[in-house]
């Protein structure tokens, strides 16, 4: 082994805590489209990454410090730099309309990056937020997962809506701001009317979504 | 009285508005000057007097004396101006003063603004301040919200009368339809019907606001202005369109308390101003051929049709299932979106659905253009059908 792949090696975090993976799913949104989420691979990431670049200059709704972040998070993943990181897709026939990321941080304690939705007035970014908290709580069977928000639309979508626990003295990875905590017993109280989805995604429509194509438009660009 | 007609209209795209309250009122009033052809240079425009409604504008933007500020923007002055707040419907007592102004002889040309800031606000602050219309000693301090009485309103309409959710979103999903072609409604996707009332998700994309109310059966926050130039037809000045003529304007009160009202089913403020509305333009429901009325809930466009004449009474939804308030059918209802669609910022919305109705007598409802449509009719409802107006539109001649 060349001396660069031992090097590389000592830079890589073990995985260890998201040993489980996602089972893709789908939902009919208002407008009767499909839309699935599912986990995405390394393998995946680039046309994840273009994705999001578009946003990074969309400063209203908080959409760049969003976009900007979350290209560097998936870049991590995709470049072994972050430890125990999952990235889903959501697609409607194979568009991108939005993507979600988070970590675990131990086998109890997840932790929720980024949200994005790519496509508006549909509710997807709700969706994609409930997919990871599925994934945390019913998936890794964790009992907590620590969050943020960077946007007034991610308070009103998270805390407010899901009445997370405030927990200022804990230390998210995402610069400091207030933490809050999704725990297992509001997830329990909140699921029913903010999860939804069927399993398995019939073979037909996982075919119309995989591969993964780029967003058509972006409206938050106009 | 002189008579009155509307030759300007102006309309921002309804949604969020990035700017300030002023910047959005000011777009609107120049868009409709321009419309009717007024100039805009400094102490040309002869506007005598401006109207600005709004409900939030002291409230929620802070600013009191709107009116007088936004003359001073636009550079209107010395026109006369004043801010009517009058709950939701600001709008369309703004449109009755101005008529007032003008067939007094106090003014020969006003400008009717309507504007609101709603999305500055999170989702329950807004409904917070849209529950201040309740009444402020019986309802507002137990927590009463303007959702929680349209979900009672409903539910009691249902026992009462049969009426489903597929019912409510049969008229959310023409709405929406209608909006995909009005350049400037808030939302511009049309929902599926079975998605939203029997797909196994629909309980989540499509939850409860407040039972039997869902989320595709009540209006958006939006930010949003319209404005208007009325005219006096006497004065033989010259605008860029002919005026669309007000045949009628009713208004009427009911209960503030909406438990004090006999049958609370019965909107008779709704029935009231109409009829006054019609009286005043020696017309009839049958006389009209495109309506606006106050969807801020789905059930209300469907009891306002009732109301207003159209149907009789426990037969609007009826109406709506067979299509009859389709844009082509025998008596469209809310071409432009309605609020459920086009968008709802409170004081806004009694203007704009006076600049729809000149739109569609106009000729100028590109998509959603009801066939030879010369008399139009809206209802601009406030409080819960505690103060409303009725305004009916004609280019028909007098008489």
């Amino acid at each position: 082994m060349a001396l660069i792949d031992k090097m590389e090696e000592q830079l890589r975090p073990p995985e260890e805590f998201v040993n489980v993976e996602y089972p893709a799913k789908y939902i009919t949104l208002a407008t009767g489209e499909k839309m699935v989420i599912r986990q995405i691979s390394r393998e995946e990431c680039p046309i994840a990454l273009e994705a999001v670049k578009p946003l990074m200059d969309v400063e209203r709704d908080f959409y760049d410090i969003v976009a900007v972040r979350m290209y560097a998070e998936i870049l991590g993943y995709m470049r072994y730099r972050v430890k125990d990181e999952y990235v889903f897709l959501g697609t409607i026939n194979g568009e991108i309309v939005g993507i979600v990321n988070g970590r675990s941080v131990n086998a109890q304690l997840g932790m929720s990056y980024h949200t994005i939705a790519i496509r508006q007035g549909l509710r997807l970014g709700a969706q994609l937020f409930a997919a990871k908290m599925e994934y945390h709580f019913d998936f890794l069977n964790q009992d907590e997962v620590l969050i943020v928000a960077e946007s007034p639309n991610g308070f009103k979508r998270w805390m407010i809506e899901y009445e997370l626990e405030s927990r200022p003295e804990v230390w998210h990875e995402l610069g400091g701001v207030p933490t809050y905590v999704l725990t297992r017993a509001l997830w329990e109280k909140h699921k029913p009317v903010k999860c939804t989805g069927r399993r398995p995604v019939p073979e037909e429509l996982l075919a119309a979504n995989i591969p993964a194509r780029l967003p058509g438009a972006y409206a938050q660009k106009k | 009285m002189r008579e009155v007609g509307i030759v300007g209209v102006g309309h921002t795209k309804f949604g969020r508005w990035n700017g300030s309250f002023l910047d959005q009122a000011a777009t609107a009033a120049v868009e409709a000057l321009r419309d009717a052809g007024v100039d805009l240079a400094a102490g040309k425009a002869h506007i005598d007097q401006v109207f600005l409604a709004s409900m939030g504008v002291g409230q929620v933007n802070k600013i009191s004396g709107a009116a007088s500020a936004l003359v001073d923007t636009i550079n209107l002055r010395p026109a006369m101006a004043e801010t009517v707040e009058n709950g939701p419907a600001s709008g369309a007592s703004a449109v009755k003063l101005a008529y007032m102004a003008i067939a007094s002889g106090m003014a020969d040309t006003v400008l009717v603004v309507g504007a609101e800031q709603m999305r500055i606000l999170t989702g329950w602050e807004s409904t917070d301040f849209v529950a201040t219309m309740s009444h402020p000693d019986a309802e507002y301090p137990y927590g009463l919200t303007l959702p929680s009485f349209a979900g009672m309103f409903t539910r009691l309409y249902m026992e009462k009368y049969g009426l489903t959710e597929t019912d409510l979103a049969i008229v959310s999903v023409k709405n929406h339809e209608n909006a995909m072609h009005n350049p400037c409604a808030h939302i511009r996707l049309v929902p599926s019907l079975h998605a939203i009332t029997e797909d196994e998700d629909a309980d989540v994309i499509n939850p409860y606001v407040a039972d039997p109310i869902r989320v595709y059966s009540t209006c958006p926050m939006s930010d949003g202005a319209a404005a208007l130039v009325l005219t006096a037809l006497d004065t033989g000045r010259e605008f860029a369109h002919k005026p669309v003529r007000i045949a009628g304007i009713g208004q009427a009160t009911d209960t503030h308390v909406v438990a004090e009202r006999p049958d609370p089913l019965d909107l008779f403020a709704v029935r009231e101003s109409a009829r006054k509305a019609y009286e005043m333009a020696g017309m009839g429901p049958e006389d009209i051929d495109v309506a606006e009325l106050h969807d801020a809930f789905q059930i209300l466009e469907i009891v306002e049709s009732e109301e207003v004449g159209f149907f009789p009474r426990g037969e609007g939804a009826k109406a709506a299932r067979e299509g009859r308030t389709r844009v082509d059918g025998d008596k469209p209802i809310n071409t432009s979106g309605g609020l459920k669609a086009k968008g709802h910022p409170v004081g806004a919305t009694g203007v704009s659905q006076v600049v729809e109705i000149v739109r569609q007598l106009r000729g100028e409802a590109e998509g959603r253009q009801v066939k030879d449509a010369q008399t139009g009719l809206t209802t601009n409802f406030g409080g819960f059908g505690n103060n409303v107006v009725s305004i009916i539109l004609t280019t028909k001649e007098e008489g």
